[in-house]
């Protein structure tokens, strides 16, 4: 236990003195000119409409459209941190040397797994919660917009991006670190595209695609979080205005309910079984 | 007390490659063992099923009577691999920091210091590892080895980047670590420096052990070499103590003797026997 500990401090340690950390920030502070600039730009235009005689609040679509965007931004930051941070955890720092030294020290392969994870996962869950609570700011300064709910669609965000880092981990216990980290990304990108077929399923509508967006993000659940915090932030507008929302590549049409959260914590303790077992196995 | 290191029939294999086919070998207490072999022999392997990083196919290791591998065996030894790394981001100080507490090792700042002076980075301790030379960093992996009072040393090709004088410095640390009673099982290419400190030499070819032994009892005498007028020549089975009377047979028998040496076999010698000229 304070093995793990001691792995997960050292893993801050490293992500702090490594420059991956300064450059994150810097994409990240880039991200959030952009936005604000941009947020600022579109709700300028949305309110030269005026009022609308079709009850669609057009700040509305503008506002969870824009927010979606910077959410679906914080998702794809925090995953390229979550996998730089894990990417090599396993195989790529045993094959370079890095992983031996620690292994043979008294504190056994799981524990030093669970400080990796632990390690890994805090930071990349504060990164995306801050960054969602500062495009919210932004949003909420430039539109005088707030989506229906605040504090769920970060905690969702972070939810997911930790689920991103238990797979990336689990990923490096078997792959080599260049192969893992595309692996990864590949996950992601299917479990997007597998939700984007399920919004195109309910705009048609088809039961087919609606279904393979459904299992997509069961099995991938990084994706069902997103969507679900897609959901949540007009999840109280009725009407056409939310309608349009859900029509966009930022719609979250899918609401998961209670069970999600039940879901994801069973399967990031499959992820780790998973990821013990093979550990446990590998000669290093 | 159970020894230090036990291997009993060990074996590992690769998929299609055995890389060790039942090897006995033990390090008592206190011992420094070398353990030598052409590249590909299984020297690293063997080392790596001590420490637990490698888990036998058959066979199995035991440190100080506990399992190889398990936490206890863990806690008693201390390894250097013969490929490792340090994060390039952490100073010397800090690398030894966190391996005691890895270790659970009280030692604090005074075991650092100690234990960087006894490898000869006193003035590194606050460098980074990334703007450390290669040799540097074999001394702080030594360092890390011992962090913790390890009752077993394992070492892998420890000296494979130090230049002389680097190697002469590991030298006196093993015989300081003897006589701190530390065991060592050290593997080497270097059969000069495997002669000078090992209380005894284990030899393996193929997977398999060949010679094992006291350096002093594994070189054979191979006769004495006497010069006399109608030249050298060297008489077969006999050793240091039969060249005075050798001396005095010949001078008896009129013989004008130049000159006499006894002759014996190199620890490279026996190692090229025992090895069959081996190499990969
Ligand atoms: N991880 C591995 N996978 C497959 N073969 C290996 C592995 N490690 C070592 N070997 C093979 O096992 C044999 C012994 O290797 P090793 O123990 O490293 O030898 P040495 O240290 O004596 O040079 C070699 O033939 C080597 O190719
Ligand atoms: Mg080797």
């Amino acid at each position: 236990m304070t093995g793990a500990v001691e792995i997960a401090l050292y893993a801050w340690r490293e992500s702090l003195r490594r420059r991956v950390f300064f450059v994150v920030i810097v994409l990240s502070l880039a991200f959030l000119a952009l936005y604000a600039v941009g947020t600022t730009a579109a709700f300028n235009e949305v309110n030269k409409f005026g009022s609308n005689p079709n009850d669609t609040d057009p700040s509305v679509v503008a506002g969870s459209t824009l927010l979606g965007l910077a959410m679906f931004a914080t998702l794809f930051l925090g995953t390229v941190l979550a996998v730089f941070l894990t990417l090599s955890a396993v195989r790529g720092d045993a094959e370079r040397g890095l992983l031996q030294p620690l292994v043979v020290r008294p504190l056994g392969r799981p524990s030093l797994l669970a400080g990796r994870f632990v390690g890994a996962a805090a930071v990349c869950a504060v990164y995306v919660g801050l960054l969602y609570a500062i495009s919210l700011v932004i949003t909420l300064l430039a539109g005088d917009w707030t989506p229906d709910h605040m504090i769920a669609p970060g905690l969702e965000l972070m939810a997911a991006v930790v689920v991103l880092a238990g797979v990336s981990l689990l990923g490096s216990v078997f792959l080599p670190t260049t192969a893992n980290g595309i692996a990864v990304f590949m996950v992601f990108g299917a479990g997007l595209v597998a939700g984007l077929l399920g919004q195109i399923g309910d705009a048609i509508p088809s039961q087919t695609l609606q279904n393979i967006g459904s299992a997509g993000a069961i099995a991938l659940p990084f994706e069902a979080l997103y969507q679900e915090a897609l959901h949540a932030l007009t999840s109280d507008t009725s009407g056409l205005a939310s309608f349009v929302v859900k029509l966009g590549p930022f719609g979250g049409a899918h609401h998961f309910g209670p069970g999600l959260v039940a879901w994801v914590f069973a399967y990031l303790a499959l992820l780790a079984g998973a990821a013990v077992w093979g550990f446990h196995r590998r000669d290093l | 007390m159970p020894p230090a290191l036990a291997a009993h029939a060990v074996e590992k294999r690769y998929r299609s490659t055995a890389a060790l086919r039942g090897v006995d070998l033990a390090v008592d207490e206190g011992q420094l063992v070398g353990l030598l072999g052409p590249n590909g022999a299984g020297k690293s392997t063997l080392v790596k099923i001590a420490c637990g990083l490698v888990r036998p196919s058959g066979g199995r290791a035991e440190i100080c009577g506990h399992p190889a591998g398990s936490l206890a065996a863990r806690a008693r030894i201390g390894y250097l691999a013969e490929l490792f790394r340090f994060p390039d981001w952490a100073r010397a100080d800090e690398v030894l920091e966190l391996h005691q507490k890895l270790a659970g090792s009280r030692g604090g700042a005074a075991e650092r210091s100690e234990l960087l002076e006894l490898v000869g980075l006193a003035d590194a301790r606050d460098r980074r590892v990334e703007a450390m030379s290669k040799g540097m960093q074999q001394r702080l992996g030594l360092a890390q080895a011992l962090v913790g009072n390890p009752r077993l040393l394992l070492l892998d090709e420890p000296t494979s980047a130090l230049d002389p004088v680097g190697r002469r410095t590991v030298r006196q640390l093993l015989e300081e670590l003897r006589r701190r009673g530390v065991s060592v099982l050290l593997n080497s290419h270097l059969l000069s420096e495997v002669e000078l400190v090992c209380d005894r030499v284990a030899i393996i070819a193929s997977g398999a052990l060949v010679a094992e032994g006291r350096p002093a009892d594994l070189v054979k005498p191979r006769g004495v070499e006497v010069e006399t007028a109608s030249g050298k020549r060297v008489i077969e089975g006999a050793g240091r103590d039969d060249a005075p009377r050798i001396v005095s047979d010949l001078v008896a028998a009129g013989e004008r003797v130049f000159g006499v040496r006894v002759l014996s076999s190199t620890l490279e010698d026996v190692y090229l026997e025992a090895v069959g000229g081996e190499t990969s």
